[in-house]
């Protein structure tokens, strides 16, 4: 047996299988006390599910781990807990209803009274500069904040491990800064942080060991510093990415113009408040901004999932704010939301039933309300063939597609259907890298051939990769658009709101 | 004459079966489940209950019993929306159709007996009185102030988050429906044993549903429960009042009012709750929503 | 140990056989509730499902099957429907109990001119009484926000007591000497809904549950609605990116099954019912919820559904008479048949695995 002081964690040959999905294939890899260990790899390379296994909410079919020079099999989250494992989940595991106290008290296995539980948290929020109000509830807290509170709940738990599920892509660059300074000063004390995510940049700056997952299995452990992000790419997909190809576009007549558009919040989420801007035939518009900022309100005033006051919405000066989402397909506007199971497409419901969803109109498969299936089936085929989808056929249900193909069928629906304008929200999130570039490649090409495109992500290398021109949306409102040749990160981090109410923090940092 | 103190008793009498079935519909809705068959555990918890306190004299036992045949049965419903997963709004329906039929069943023998009577406690109320009013501070002490209420609410707002926290959402619920199926039955029981004091065929008339309908009311709070059972029992005894007073409106029509009063409360209700988002009384988050976890 | 696995689609005969599965497991189970309370269990199951058709009396009770049918099917039709699109209309019984009303109405205030007009203008009120019956949870629900299942619930109370006072009160025979209940429609040539041929039971209202059953499979197979419908069922904010209105699909799927079951009630009270009495509902309303749900929702599958239900309605009365079971058996066979049902349709939302031995 090896203990060694130099390691706090060990994998080794760690397995899991899920219906179909080899998610983990001998994976080993250690980590040492004090160390930020990036966690890299695509999406779906198996990442989450690695952490899950520390984290004792999976259990492996093969192999085993140690902590501190025991073994490490946790039966589930307490177990770990109790180990020294904390973590940070990237979909936070918060309770809207909830204040902050009680959401900490439910992430502690042996919570303080009631009434000691405050102090607690302001003393922890004060050592790390993590400002938070315990008697507040989770609803009205925005996604920093939120992270704030899983990680305060953390560290009342005193981890010698914690892990970090791409915690900073809910984070402007400013905030990200913040919470890289929090994690040097645990580091400094002597807790281990594994941390998850794509971003080579932040990898490459702040973790001092990196290992890298394709497809479930190690493809090797890395001084990220020593390598360049291009590098750390390739590694990561297995192949050298080839640049987008951005030539033989020309900017037209405004074609989508959008003035003083103004909502009500969605489902907990942000009102729009004035938004406006004009997209030119050929040009591509990209929107950023951290998750939770108006986004989906903004697709769904688009899309006319929400109707506008008149004159919000005009597609080559015809107003279409008070028309719902099928007229405005009529007119060429056409749009696809973020969540690909649930919004953009039924899970349930076959490819051939998926392209009738939006399709029906423009396409022609339903005259005066009778289904023509078959035409329906023809579009289906024409969208698998056009974008590369990979599956068994249109009678496949969408939900058994993997995301990237999924997705590719999602955005070659619309694009098949030759819009005027069209506007993607997130279209390349949770889709593994050649399927991104099949998309942001076929954004490109519809606006070469005339078409009006807006790109909202949170994204930001792949807005500065696609868009001509760069608005932020934070609050729901949205910044004037400005050209994004030269734009830099820092300047992107500045317009997307700095640090949202974080000054204290660096007062106390 | 509106308001002396038989009326205010008789009030009180009126609204315990729905103060118990909601109390026991505020915990299970509380741990993220919505079980429609209340109506259907009401009724068999009275039929249970009165066959029991008619064959051992006892109505304490015939309470015991109400309470233990409402979890027997609500069982039926954890078994298939917790482990089986099916549509919680269909299983429900399908527990209160099965709940009336059983009864129907096997309530012929007991149909013209009187209720043993129920022994007048402290005051000259009695204690099923005493315990419902008991149990709504103890519910919402329970659910606000200790550790397994914080986790049963945390399930009930978010079941991924109270998962990837270690918490056993299946068992958490079981027990929350087992509970509510308690009370359920109890309160069924108090039509039999207490209020009507014999065994008639779907004599719950639908206070089941009148109870799931008062939740909504009450915010998901157990004195917001206490304020709706006692409304309830207003519209009822002033309908009562007024069908021995001679008004002249046709029995029928004035036995519609507590109906209409549950329709209107709803209303009034849900109008407040779909403007003032964000404030308290909201729907709990993971109501009525499968949970499944792959390991 | 057992887990279960989501997989996407459920092969085609699993659908079909979740269903018949249900039905062997309500037989075994019924048959051990009998043997429980004393009676043979093999005689009792074969007098509810087998004597309605070729036992001795069955040339009796054969035509009653589609007499029973024909409501079961019609209002499961439009329940479908709204069930498909997850809106939960279970008021259905009340629906039913105003369809008749109003069509009754018209036959009594119509009383005693005869005229061909007489029975379509009743057909038309009836479905309008359940249509505006059905449009109160739709509006209440697209206005407020207020539980569409809580309102239409408590308003079969309501209109339980409506019929009440109606018997008792307007609608009262004025030629009944005082007895509650009003004119026998029956006996009203223009108004009647007769036994179209002789011997099978079959009445307008069975017309209009075959029609509703095309209908309403064109509506959900081929028409563009139909697809909405479902898709609003799966996916709601899929469906609302597609362009459905959610309260219109509220307004649309109330008001279409308020009106069949309206429509239901009218042709029971002109036809095998009779007259209007204080218990006019039936219990229809309700046991075709179990019609729509065991037909999978699909009308094809209520058509199968809702003979065999009618063929326990049937088969408890007979059971009732032979074998002395108690009237409300079948009550507890249609409730233990949603039960199983519900249960079995599990396999075919998951697969079930055995789970590896946990260390």
């Amino acid at each position: 047996m090896r203990v060694t002081t130099t390691e706090l964690f060990r994998a080794e040959g760690l397995g899991k299988t899920y219906p179909g999905v080899r998610a983990n294939d001998d994976v080993s890899f250690s980590v040492r006390p004090g160390e930020i260990h990036a966690l890299l790899g695509e999406n779906g390379a198996g990442k989450s599910t690695l952490v899950k296994m520390i984290y004792g909410l999976v259990r492996p079919d093969a192999g085993r781990m140690r902590l501190g020079g025991a073994a490490h099999a946790p039966a589930d989250p307490r177990a770990a807990r109790a180990a020294g494992v904390g973590m940070v989940f990237q979909h936070f595991s918060l309770f809207d209803a909830l204040s902050v106290a009680e959401n900490v008290a439910l992430g502690m296995d042996a919570p303080p009274p009631r009434r000691q539980l405050p102090p607690r948290i302001a003393e922890v929020s004060a050592a790390y500069g993590l400002p938070l109000d315990p008697a507040r509830r989770i609803a009205g807290l925005s996604a920093g904040e939120r992270q704030r509170v899983e990680i305060v709940r953390c560290l009342l738990g005193e981890p010698r491990l914690l892990i970090m599920d791409e915690p900073t892509s809910v984070l402007t660059p400013q905030e990200a800064e913040i919470l890289f300074a929090t994690l040097r000063k645990l580091a400094a004390r002597g807790t281990a942080v594994l941390y998850i995510s794509h971003k080579l940049d932040e990898i490459r700056t702040h973790c001092d060991r990196a290992t890298i997952l394709r497809q479930g299995r190690v493809v090797g452990t890395v001084s990220p510093g020593e390598h360049t992000a291009r590098a750390l790419a390739a590694m990561m997909v297995g192949a050298e990415m080839r640049p987008v190809d951005r030539s033989g576009r020309q900017a037209g007549d405004a074609v989508l113009v959008v003035r003083g558009l103004t909502s009500a919040p969605g489902h907990a989420g942000t009102a729009l408040r004035d938004v406006g801007f004009a997209v030119r035939a050929g040009e591509i518009l990209g929107i950023g901004g951290v998750a939770g900022n108006g986004q989906e309100e903004l697709i769904a005033a688009l899309s006319g999932e929400t109707a506008g006051r008149p004159g919000t919405v005009l597609l080559s000066g015809a107003d279409l704010s008070a028309l719902g989402p099928e007229p405005r397909r009529r007119a060429g506007l056409l749009a696809a939301p973020e969540d690909r199971l649930g919004h953009a497409a039924v899970p349930e419901m076959s490819l051939t039933d998926n392209a009738l969803l939006t399709g029906a109109t423009r396409q022609r498969l339903a005259p005066r309300g009778v289904i023509d299936h078959a035409a329906a089936r023809a579009f289906a085929r024409r969208i698998i063939a056009a974008f590369d989808v990979r599956t068994p056929g249109p009678g496949t249900p969408a939900a058994s597609l993997s995301g990237g193909n999924l997705q590719k069928f999602v955005i070659g629906r619309e694009i098949l259907q030759d819009p005027r304008a069209l506007v993607v929200n997130q279209p390349t999130w949770g889709v593994d890298a050649g399927a991104a570039a099949a998309i942001r490649q076929a954004l490109l090409d519809l606006a070469r051939r005339g078409a009006a495109v807006v790109v909202i992500s949170q994204d930001l290398d792949e807005l500065l990769e696609l868009s001509d021109r760069f608005a932020a949306l934070n609050a729901g409102r949205l910044s004037a658009p400005v050209p994004t040749e030269g734009l830099t990160i820092e300047r992107i981090g500045l317009m997307l709101g700095g640090a949202h109410g974080m000054e204290v923090a660096h007062v106390a940092a | 004459m509106i308001l002396d103190v038989t009326t205010l008793l008789l009030l009180i009498s009126a609204a315990t079966p729905i103060l118990f079935a909601a109390l026991g519909e505020v915990i299970v809705e509380r741990a993220g489940v919505l079980n429609l068959g209340v109506e259907g555990l009401m009724i068999v918890g009275a039929l249970a209950g009165f066959a029991a306190a008619h064959a051992t004299g006892s109505t304490a036992l015939g309470f015991a019993v109400a309470a233990v045949a409402g979890a027997g049965l609500a069982m039926i419903f954890a078994v298939l929306t917790q482990m089986l997963l099916t549509n919680q709004v269909a299983t429900g329906l399908a527990l209160t159709l099965f709940g009336l039929g059983l009864t129907a069943m096997f309530g012929k023998p007991y149909e013209g007996i009187k209720a043993p009577p129920v022994p007048a406690g402290p005051l000259g109320v009695n204690a099923m009185i005493w315990l419902g009013l008991a149990l709504v501070p103890l519910i919402w002490l329970g659910l606000n102030r200790t550790r397994a209420g914080l986790i049963l609410r945390g399930v009930g707002e978010n079941h991924d988050a109270a998962h990837a926290l270690g918490y056993k959402v299946r068992a958490v619920r079981i027990a929350a429906i087992a509970a509510g199926g308690a009370l359920a039955g109890m309160g069924g029981a108090y039509i039999s044993i207490a209020i009507v004091l014999q065994w008639t065929e779907g004599m719950t008339a639908g206070a089941g549903w009148i109870a799931l309908a008062i939740v909504v009311f009450a915010g998901w709070n157990p004195w917001g429960a206490l304020a709706g059972a006692w409304l309830f029992g207003g519209v009822t005894v002033l309908q009562l009042r007024l069908q021995a007073a001679g008004v002249a409106v046709p029995v029928q029509l004035l036995s519609m009012a507590p109906y209409l009063a549950t329709i209107l409360v709803l209303v009034l209700i849900s109008a407040r709750q779909t403007y003032a988002r964000g404030g308290g009384g909201t729907a709990p988050g993971s109501l009525g929503r499968p949970f499944h976890a792959l390991r | 140990m057992l887990r279960l696995e989501p997989r996407p689609a459920a092969p085609a005969w699993l659908e079909l056989a979740t269903p018949v599965m249900a039905v062997i497991a309500t037989m075994i189970a019924g048959g051990v509730l009998f043997a429980l309370m004393g009676f043979d269990p093999v005689a009792a199951v074969r007098t509810i499902f087998w004597d309605p058709l070729f036992g001795p009396a069955a040339s009796y009770s054969r035509p009653q099957l589609l007499v029973k049918a024909g409501p079961l099917i019609l209002i499961a039709c439009g329940l479908a429907v709204g069930f498909r699109a997850g809106i939960w209309n279970i008021g259905a019984e009340g629906q039913y109990i105003v369809g008749g009303l109003c069509g009754a109405a018209v036959a009594l205030a119509a009383y005693p001119a005869e005229g061909a007009w007489i029975f379509p203008a009743m057909v038309l009120a009836g479905a309008a009484g359940g249509w505006a019956w059905g449009m109160i949870p739709a509006m209440l629900r697209n206005w407020f926000g207020a539980s569409e299942i809580l309102v239409s619930l408590m308003l079969v109370y309501v209109a339980q007591r409506l019929a009440a006072w109606m018997a008792f009160g307007p609608m009262r025979n004025p030629e009944g000497f005082g007895m509650p209940g009003s004119r026998n429609l029956q006996q009203y040539p223009s108004a009647a809904n007769p036994e179209l041929v002789a011997g099978t039971g079959a009445h307008w209202g069975v017309v209009a549950a075959a029609l509703a059953v095309v209908a309403t499979w064109f509506l959900m197979s081929r028409h563009i609605r139909g697809f909405h419908i479902r898709a609003a069922g799966l996916a709601p904010r899929a469906a609302r990116f597609a362009g459905v209105s959610p309260a219109a699909l509220v307004a649309f799927c109330l008001g279409l099954s308020g009106a069949l079951a309206g429509m239901a009630g009218l042709f029971e009270v002109a036809g095998p019912g009779g007259q209007i009495i204080d218990s006019f509902g039936s219990g229809y309303g309700f046991t075709a919820i179990i019609v729509a749900f065991l037909g999978r929702l699909h009308p094809l599958g209520i058509l199968l559904a809702g003979l065999l239900l009618a063929l326990t309605y049937i088969g408890g009365e007979l059971a009732q008479l032979t074998l002395q079971l108690p009237a409300a058996t079948v009550q507890v066979f249609q409730g233990m048949l949603l039960f199983f049902l519900l249960a079995f349709d599990t396999l075919t939302r998951f697969r079930i695995r055995s789970a590896r031995a946990m260390a």
